[in-house]
């Protein structure tokens, strides 16, 4: 695939959310320059290109940005037309689609990215059984939106799929460092074996870190964190 | 062709749910409106909305769609006259931008403005100064959000120009002043008097009394805490 300059993706190998657009830029066969921001630095193309939420991901195409991850992808389905499509073709399943992804950022994610931080066991256990809880939501929806097929965009990765699938890395993560299982055969089977095609997809696997590598970020995080605090 | 059954569930006061209706009115949909009490939820409300039983809520042949920039998406798909998202692809993704920005930001900051007190008051209100200036910015040139025309992003911000005063007079202070925000006070204008908005506005009365009522809450819970 070759490297276009004409779209860069401006990001971090650990953001879940980073992934989004770099796999959809893969399902898409579009080639783009990764430029990876130092971690704890915000570069001044982030600042100039986001300048309302100075966050990563920021896709440029030509010189002009778009921000928000789920937006770039629906972007990157839009402006590539010609590759398989991100999106379900039917409006009402794009809606699902949408409400599911809305569901995983607004409600789903804080609980996630909470059990780090959290103060105390009960705090953790409270935000542990929130993950668990809107994983049991996916996991009743993974049927209706598959209809029976892999993902939950049907025979190919889609929209949710990406929306979901990017976090299934720090989901490893979280259970390693947690000794807790969160997706698995017995509780969560559709999600499990949706999961282990998600990460072995070609679209994903280079792009997904290993959990080694995310362990050793959550430490430089928590360090950071505990820095801040005192 | 089967016939089109199109309900909406909404509330009085919710600029939410409002957003759909103007979305449906500028589209020339026929549908139903269920206006709930947020207090006495339906049991109809619950069954299709059962995570997070809120409006609005759109059934169309009895699919329900959720979550009102969703909803909003849907509507443009399905009835394809009058469009309120853009064609070209860097539109889209600025129109969608724009309006969630209005509500992950410059909502919970007029909201805050207007419910919270003294230290935490100001805080709100320089963030929601903040938040209003990137939409005065992308007003430059402009009659509307979406250009000649209404668009999405004039739908899920237009809750400024009807609500916006109903809180300022609550308040008996300006938030969006007409010298730091030229563009959109005119803007708010344009909106709330366009024909098909103007026409599908709540009661002014009765949403002084709900707000003040809202208000009264919010300032009380702050004392118990």
């Amino acid at each position: 695939m070759a490297t276009s300059n004409n779209v860069k993706i401006l990001g971090s190998f650990a953001s879940p959310f980073v992934m989004r657009a770099r796999i959809a830029a893969n399902l898409k066969s579009v080639g783009y320059e990764f430029l990876e921001e130092k971690f704890g630095q915000k570069s001044q193309l982030l600042l100039q290109s986001n300048p309302v939420y100075k966050k990563i991901p920021v896709l440029i195409h030509g010189d002009k940005p778009v921000c928000e991850s789920l937006i770039i992808v629906q972007y990157i389905d839009e402006a590539w037309s010609s590759g398989p499509s991100i999106m379900p073709s039917d409006p009402y399943d794009r809606a699902t689609a949408r409400f599911w992804a809305t569901y995983v950022d607004d409600k789903w994610f804080p609980s996630l990215s909470g059990i780090a931080r959290a103060q105390g066991e009960e705090a953790k256990a409270a935000l542990i059984q929130q993950v668990r809880d809107g994983i049991a939501l996916l996991e009743e929806a993974f049927p209706k939106c598959s209809k029976g097929k892999a993902f939950f965009g049907g025979d190919e990765i889609g929209y949710l799929d990406i929306a979901f699938g990017c976090f299934l890395g720090w989901l490893k993560a979280c259970e390693m460092m947690n000794g807790i299982k969160l997706i698995d055969d017995a509780t969560t089977p559709h999600l499990a074996k949706w999961a282990e095609k998600f990460c072995s997809h070609c679209a994903v696997k280079d792009v997904m870190p290993s959990t080694d590598k995310l362990l050793e970020f959550a430490k430089v995080l928590a360090a950071k964190f505990k820095a801040a605090q005192s | 062709m089967a016939r089109e059954e199109v309900k909406l569930f909404k509330s009085l006061s919710s600029p939410y749910g409002w957003r759909v209706v103007w979305a449906l009115k500028l589209k020339g949909i026929e549908y139903e409106v269920i206006d709930e009490d947020l207090a006495n939820k339906s049991p109809q409300l619950l069954q299709y909305n059962p995570i997070h039983k809120k409006i609005p809520l759109l059934v169309h042949n009895d699919n329900p769609i959720a979550e009102s920039l969703v909803i909003l998406e849907y509507v443009d798909e399905t009835w394809k006259q009058y469009p309120i998202l853009p064609q070209d692809p860097h539109e889209r993704a600025a129109a969608r931008f724009w309006a969630k920005f209005g509500d992950a930001k410059v909502l919970p900051s007029i909201w805050g403005s207007f419910t919270k007190q003294g230290k935490e008051q100001e805080e709100m209100f320089e963030e929601a100064m903040g938040n209003l200036k990137c939409l005065e910015e992308q007003l430059v040139g402009k009659k509307f959000f979406g250009g000649e025309k209404i668009g999405c992003v004039d739908l899920a911000v237009g809750w400024l120009g009807y609500w916006v005063p109903i809180l300022e007079e609550i308040l008996g202070m300006k938030l969006i002043g007409k010298e730091k925000f030229p563009l959109l006070s005119v803007w708010m204008e344009n909106f709330s008097n366009f024909p098909i908005i103007k026409d599908n506005l709540p009661p002014r009365e009765e949403m002084i009394s709900t707000y003040k009522a809202y208000q009264k809450k919010y300032h009380s819970l702050a004392v118990k805490n």
